[in-house]
């Protein structure tokens, strides 16, 4: 065999398995989507949506669940991504290159990626072992935690986005910094910060970890902030682990809603940013 | 004609200061949510550590019975699920992020690349469900048996795969996890590929390399710090991971030379043991365990940071 063939020969061999990888990554992804709706549409029905988590061997539904699920992301949302939107905005309109930006940009970067079971420890340290029980209040404040690098991190992004033009025509007519960022910067960036506060939605009403101590699980309908509260990913966790059919039925069903939700958010983020850089594109 | 009024400049002085300060008072938020992670993790754990010295981390026993804890198993097990893990995810992740920015057609390259990247956003529980209900029994039936069979020959490796197949164990965590942080490899080494000027790899073509060997020889040298940055990214992920793992790790405190035996890792054991912990020591040395996931994830990633901003940096300067 000459050198040529061999070359060529190498060349295919590599150029094949890269395809063979990608197609074992969307096989698993394909894998995955098949069995939660093969599951998940069996155990799918209003009582879903109406019935609160029975006890073992019984009927029931996950209405608490989606309550509790749905309450700490909002509370997690509200709480964290504020803070994240004006911490980014420090970082991209008032100091970029001090050391403190430079610190607090690969804090957050770090704290992106942090396991989010050390963040539900540290909430139950600072909150939990202080109330002395768990609370709906702990669970989403591990969730607003949770929220704050992602907002942090896409605020700065799209901050830097807006033409330089736009925040110097402010300032020339004599606006000071604040009014050029409530009133130019944030309508033009408007649909990147609503990227990513959906991102963060979709990082967070996934999260189980975090749940598990602080906001614990609750078998009955509460709304109480102050008192353990039930959410769908510990209902799952729970529900699956367990030996029941009913129990085991019903995490299927959390789990399509769950990531069909999760989906959807992540789906919709990428077009609104794929909207803004067509815009930004023919404006420039 | 303007007139600036006096008293209207005043005020909106003040609105800009407060304005300020409420975003320093963000930022800084944000760096004392880190400490104050460190500090209060270091206060749980002290009973723990002061009472069990250096001996936590090299002891085996995990005793809830006679209040004795070693950290020994989790930390055996974190690491070897996440080498696992990564001896599968890595190749792979390469490979798609050689696929999609040398090979595929234009037409499915967006397409196939949000795939990917939804991948990453499916929470970790459902990755748990799947391998205990799905992937566990397929493993257990087809890949393990077959796996005692061939591996009993061959001398060193027979006692990485003895005794009968659970399903469950180091094993299926590492697939699992593999599955988990196989997105997040791809696409930084992907991003890491579209770094590369194309005037480089046009040099290469230009000489007739082939494509494996502009890729090998050109975009690889190039790009070595952003990949290394990536893959630690991942093995951030894998060892921090918690649901997935415990779903399918049979949460068993011991080393056994055997991967298809059961065992756990640092965050499952605090997932399933912590709110059923009895007694102080024991809450304290789960949270320890917690510190010490700190300590491995926080340099790990902080590590791939450093790493992926120098290459940020260099290809800021290239433009």
């Amino acid at each position: 065999m000459n050198r040529r063939t061999f070359r060529k020969i190498k060349n295919g061999a590599f150029l094949a398995l890269s395809m063979i990888a990608t197609s074992a990554g969307l096989a698993c992804l394909a894998a995955i989507l098949w069995t939660l709706i093969s599951h998940g549409i069996a155990g799918m029905s209003w009582r879903i949506f109406t019935q609160m988590t029975p006890p073992p061997g019984g009927k029931g539904g996950l209405l608490n669940a989606l309550y509790g699920s749905a309450t700490m992301t909002l509370l997690g949302i509200l709480v964290g991504s504020p803070i994240g939107v004006l911490a980014g905005t420090y970082l991209a309109e008032y100091d970029r290159d001090s050391r403190l930006s430079v610190t607090v940009r690969f804090i957050n970067d770090v704290l992106l990626s942090a396991p989010s079971i050390i963040i539900g420890l540290f909430i139950y340290e600072i909150v939990v072992v202080h109330m002395g029980h768990f609370s709906a209040i702990a669970g989403a404040l591990s969730l607003a935690v949770l929220a704050i690098p992602v907002t942090l991190r896409t605020t700065e992004d799209m901050l830097n986005l807006v033409p330089i033009g736009m925040k110097d025509s402010s300032a020339a007519l004599g606006a000071y910094p604040w009014r050029t960022i409530l009133s130019i910067l944030y309508p033009a960036a408007r649909s990147g910060i609503v990227t990513g506060l959906l991102l963060a939605v979709a990082r967070i009403s996934g999260e189980t970890a975090p749940l598990l101590f602080t906001a614990l699980n609750n078998q009955f309908w509460s709304t109480n902030l102050n008192a353990p509260m039930a959410n769908l990913p510990v209902v799952i966790f729970q529900f699956a682990l367990s030996p029941y059919k009913d129990w085991q039925e019903l995490a299927w069903a959390g789990a399509l809603i769950i990531t069909v939700t999760i989906l959807i958010l992540s789906i919709s983020a990428r077009v609104l940013l794929a909207l803004l850089q067509a815009k930004g594109g023919s404006g420039k | 004609m303007a007139i600036i009024d006096p008293r209207h400049a005043a005020k909106q002085l003040i609105y800009e200061r407060i304005f300020r300060s409420a975003t320093l008072t963000a930022a800084i938020l944000v760096l004392l949510l880190l400490g104050g992670v460190a500090v209060s993790l270091v206060r749980g754990s002290w009973p723990a550590l002061s009472h069990f010295r250096f001996a936590f981390v090299t002891r085996e026993i995990w005793n809830p019975v006679t209040d004795e804890f070693g950290a020994l198993a989790p930390i055996y097990g974190t690491v070897v699920t996440s080498l696992i893990a990564m001896a599968i995810a890595v190749p792979t992740g390469f490979g798609i992020a050689l696929f999609l920015t040398e090979l595929c057609p234009p037409l499915l390259k967006r397409p196939i690349g949000v795939a990917v990247e939804l991948l990453a956003a499916v929470p970790s529980i459902i990755f748990g469900i799947w391998g205990l209900f799905v992937l566990a029994p397929v493993l257990q039936r087809h890949v393990q048996p077959w796996l005692i069979d061939h591996a009993a020959a061959i001398p060193g490796i027979d006692k990485l795969f003895m005794g009968p197949p659970y399903g469950i164990g180091i094993l299926t965590a590492g697939f699992v996890l593999a599955i988990m942080v196989l997105p997040f490899i791809a696409a930084t080494v992907r991003d890491v590929f579209d770094t590369v000027p194309p005037m480089l790899k046009e040099s290469g073509y230009g000489l007739g390399a082939t494509t494996w060997e502009v890729i090998w020889n050109v975009v690889v040298p190039h790009s070595r710090v952003g990949i290394v940055g990536g893959v630690m990214l991942g093995l951030g992920r894998a060892l921090g991971e918690t649901m997935a793992v415990t779903f399918v790790i049979g949460n068993a405190h011991r080393i056994s030379s055997s991967l298809l035996a059961p065992g756990t890792t640092i965050s499952s054991s605090i997932a399933n043991e912590f709110t059923e912990a009895v007694g102080d020591l024991y809450t304290s040395s789960l949270i320890a365990l917690g510190l010490l996931l700190f300590f491995i994830t926080f340099s790990v990633i902080a590590a791939a940071q450093a790493m992926l901003r120098r290459l940020e940096r260099r290809a800021l300067l290239a433009l």
